[in-house]
């Protein structure tokens, strides 16, 4: 029931379509949901503004009645009323049980987002250093052997390195936003996220996949999620870190399972080819998909 | 009798201009050089925050790379890095200024030292002497904050660039300068200034009280500050020593919060909110006792239910004590920790519901007149509620995990405290204007400076909170394009308050030439406080005979 209003409420703000999240011109509401966590989040967010909004419309027309009718001109002898037992216990219990409307679901969804469905079959950790992320795969026990423990760092894409990166598109790789080297997870994929500081406190926060976890110099933050739809995402660091706090973006690629085998078995050795490979095979399966939508299209028109 | 008048006259001898505003000992005089010092604090505090605003109007950076090399001399690549920190700078020191050096120093330190030995019909304060210390060490606070502004910070740059909550260890190893420190002592020493006040206040209040003047019958204003005095007095020491251990591991190698050597940087998180949470009912308690008697002396009507507004205060002050962990809920505190911190918050929405309904019940029924601090009063009470359900969403881990360090918790506190409880002190100041200068104020400035300031603070804070959910982090200098929109309407209204501030002072220094003299009580029946039965402005010794209260 959650699960549908919420993902309900996602293709209504249009991220249904989007292949990926980040921030859009006069957007007024939270970024579109790609895990089930960020959707219980979205529909509990909802679920309190059917509260607070009320509540304040409600204040709001008691303040603009009262101001009206007991303007002096109306009413020139005020009454000596300042006790009414009843209406008193009424706006101490009312708020009381409103909280607790407010507090069953917050519990559950509290919960939730410390419970995966399923043991993680992946960790990565995130370590922030001022100012980058760094990104390191464990890989899953059972894990095929020859497979190399991979790191690499994220640092922020400069304007100047556009044209060399391959990342002119200002849509898909946003200024501030868009970085060198991605994280990259396969999607419907549970993954654990390790996330720590080097020297300062930073936070690893993805607004698309409800997450947003300190990196605190001598601790490690377990957090845990599973991206449900394919494409990049952008978050920023969440924790005042110095004066590059706003040019440590955090973006993460979630790609098919296969895309992510080939990805991770290269990253170790040569990860710019990795990334080139990763890139081109994203770019390949998008041109397939919109050569079967057209030649699907003509199909139709030729019958 | 001519001995009783000749020693009235004696008493109302004023002392010379140096003596009587440098080794002042008067509280009325001391709550007036705390106003006075809080309206030169609030100067420079807004001014940062000017800048800031400036610089975010449009994505890039346009002005605080030209005031780091102007202040700093930074040239070429260099001023852009300073700028950055200089950015930071200005986000701690709006901070720091506006809750230690101007909503406390107006509240608690002017309105309280001015008024509530008068409502309570004592002469002065318990201790007049140490209420002299305790305002004379604030200026010294704010020089040593300015100081620090101008001193090696961070690496590479200059002045405190930690952000007010100066968590380590950004305000440790990763700032070797000595910037810090002074922001450190300046902490301490505005700390001390609030202990020593508190100490006063608490002591007045218990024992000076006018004969009849029960505690069930104590003007709510004199009821919040007790509550504050309380609060500050249990919390601060905590701040104090939790900064005082910054201090030592910055400079004397001990290891309280350095994980390289066994400390834990989340300790100094749960010390300082410790004291950071009961700070923010600090500031916005006294501005709940002024809008109460606001509301019921412009209704015509008693405060209703008055014995649960006082006992409401001191429950949000209990409660304030056992929630602060609700500002770490990302730090990865436990499952079980969270779940209690998310339970504690919401609890104060209870007492909170209770004010904001019984403000309302004060004007229902009543007999309301719309002057200035009617206006700032009634515009409070929307606007706080406004804030107030935003944090009961914040109270909530689970969704805070989605808001928390976003422009959402901009916009919330900033309803709570810019729009909260510097409304409450514009009210507190034209409420009592006529009574501490003796002059009436121009209403048609009063309510001009209320208008603007309204649509110019929600214009700011109103599209933050867009900008938050969309994800937009705090304390960045620059953001991505997609940001650019909202930014800018928050910047026009930044400017648009800032006209507001213009027409403030045009109206205050025109009320002040043109000395249209007050009467004792200007405010008629409704105002019942004992403030109103003595000339306006007061004499300079009030209740030589006690009130006797019935």
């Amino acid at each position: 029931m959650k699960r549908i209003s919420a993902s309900l409420l996602t293709i209504l703000l249009g991220g249904g379509a989007a292949h990926a999240a980040k921030p859009e011109p006069w957007q007024f509401t939270l970024q579109p949901a790609a895990t089930p966590i960020m959707e219980q989040i979205i529909w509990f967010e909802t679920y309190t503004f059917w509260f607070i909004i009320p509540i304040v419309l409600f204040v709001l027309a008691l303040l603009l009645y009262v101001a009206f009718r007991f303007r002096e001109s109306a009413n020139k002898t005020p009454s000596r009323t300042s006790h009414n037992t009843v209406i008193e216990v009424i706006w101490t219990a009312a708020p009381i049980l409103i909280l607790l409307l407010l507090a069953i679901p917050s519990f559950n969804l509290l919960t939730a987002q410390y419970t995966p469905d399923e043991e993680p079959e992946l960790t990565v950790k995130a370590t922030g250093y001022q100012w980058y992320w760094g990104y390191e795969y464990q890989p899953a026990e059972g894990a095929e052997e020859g497979v190399e423990a991979v790191s690499y760092d994220s640092i922020m894409l400069k304007e100047g390195d556009r044209e060399s990166a391959g990342k002119t598109d200002m849509n898909e790789y946003p200024r501030l936003l868009a970085v060198d080297n991605e994280m990259v997870v396969p999607v419907d994929t549970t993954v654990r996220l390790l996330v720590t500081g080097a020297d300062v406190i930073h936070a690893f926060a993805m607004p698309a996949f409800g997450l947003k976890h300190d990196g605190v110099p001598g601790r490690i933050n377990e957090a845990w999620f599973r991206a449900e739809k394919e494409g990049i995402y952008y978050g920023q660091c969440s924790e005042i870190c110095g004066k590059d706090h706003a040019y440590m973006p955090i973006a993460v690629r979630v790609v098919s399972k296969d895309q992510y085998n080939t990805f991770i078995q290269s990253a170790g050795s040569d990860l710019r080819n990795a990334f080139g490979d990763l890139v081109a095979s994203i770019e390949a399966d998008k041109n397939k998909k919109l050569a079967d939508a057209t030649a699907g299209a003509t199909t139709t028109m030729t019958e | 009798m001519s001995t009783v008048a000749a020693h009235d006259a004696h008493h109302d001898h004023k002392p010379s201009f140096f003596k009587r505003w440098f080794f002042s000992t008067n509280h009325k005089d001391i709550g007036i050089l705390y106003l006075f010092f809080a309206l030169i604090s609030g100067f420079i505090a807004v001014a940062l925050s000017i800048f800031m605003r400036m610089e975010l109007q449009e994505p890039g950076i346009q002005i605080f790379d030209g005031l780091a090399s102007i202040i700093y001399g930074f040239t070429g690549e260099a001023a852009i890095d300073g700028g950055k920190q200089m950015y930071n700078v200005f986000v701690t020191m709006h901070a720091v200024l506006m809750m230690f050096l101007v909503v406390i120093p107006a509240l608690f330190g002017g309105f309280g030292n001015y008024m509530m030995p008068i409502m309570i019909g004592a002469p002065d304060m318990a201790f007049p002497r140490m209420n002299n210390i305790s305002f004379w060490l604030l200026p010294v606070a704010l020089i040593l904050g300015l100081i620090g502004m101008f001193m090696p910070g961070n690496a590479g740059g200059y002045g405190p660039g930690q952000g007010w909550t100066v968590y380590p260890p950004l305000s440790t190893s990763a700032a070797p300068g000595p910037a810090m420190d002074f922001v450190i002592l300046s902490l301490h020493l505005s700390g001390a200034s609030s202990i020593l006040g508190s100490i006063n206040f608490i002591t007045t209040i218990f024992n000076m009280r006018a004969p009849g003047m029960t505690m069930h019958k104590m003007p709510l204003f004199a009821w919040s500050l007790l509550v504050t005095a309380f609060l500050l007095l249990l919390s601060l020491p905590v701040l104090a020593g939790a900064i005082t251990m910054l201090l030592t591991d910055r400079n004397f190698g001990t290891a309280f919060f350095a994980p390289e050597y066994g400390g834990d940087p989340i300790l100094f998180q749960h010390l300082f909110w410790f004291f950071g949470h009961p700070e923010v009912y600090i500031l916005i308690l006294p501005a709940f006792g002024i809008v109460s008697h606001v509301i019921s002396t412009f209704s015509r009507k008693p405060i209703f239910g008055y014995l649960g507004m006082a006992y409401a205060m001191v429950a949000i002050g209990a409660v304030g004590f056992i929630v602060w962990a609700h500002h770490m809920y990302t730090t990865g505190i436990s499952l079980n920790t969270q779940r209690y911190f998310v339970f504690a918050t919401m609890v104060i929405a209870v007492p909170t519901g209770i004010k904001i309904f019984s403000w309302i019940a004060t004007m229902w029924g009543g007999s309301i007149r719309f002057t200035t601090p009617m206006l700032w009063s009634i515009g409070f009470v929307f606007l706080f509620t406004v804030g107030g359900v935003t944090g009961v969403q914040l109270a909530n881990a689970g969704l805070d995990r989605a808001y928390h360090d976003t422009y959402y918790v901009v916009a919330h506190f900033h309803y709570v405290l810019s729009l909260g409880a510097v409304f409450g002190i514009f009210a507190g100041w034209y409420y009592w204007w006529p009574k501490i200068t003796g002059t009436m104020y121009n209403e048609i400035y009063g309510k001009l400076h209320f208008w603007i300031m309204f649509i110019g603070v929600n214009v700011t804070f109103f599209p933050q909170h867009f900008l938050g959910l969309a994800g937009m982090p705090r304390r960045y200098i620059d953001y991505p394009d997609a940001y650019a929109g909202w930014n800018f309407v928050s910047s026009i209204g930044s400017y648009i308050s800032v006209a507001a501030m213009v027409v403030f002072a045009i109206g205050a220094i025109e009320a002040l030439m043109k000395k249209r003299p007050a009467s004792a009580n200007p405010w008629g029946e409704g105002a019942t406080t004992l403030e109103w039965q003595l000339s306006s402005p007061p004499p300079f010794h009030q209740w030589e005979e006690l009130p006797r209260v019935r």
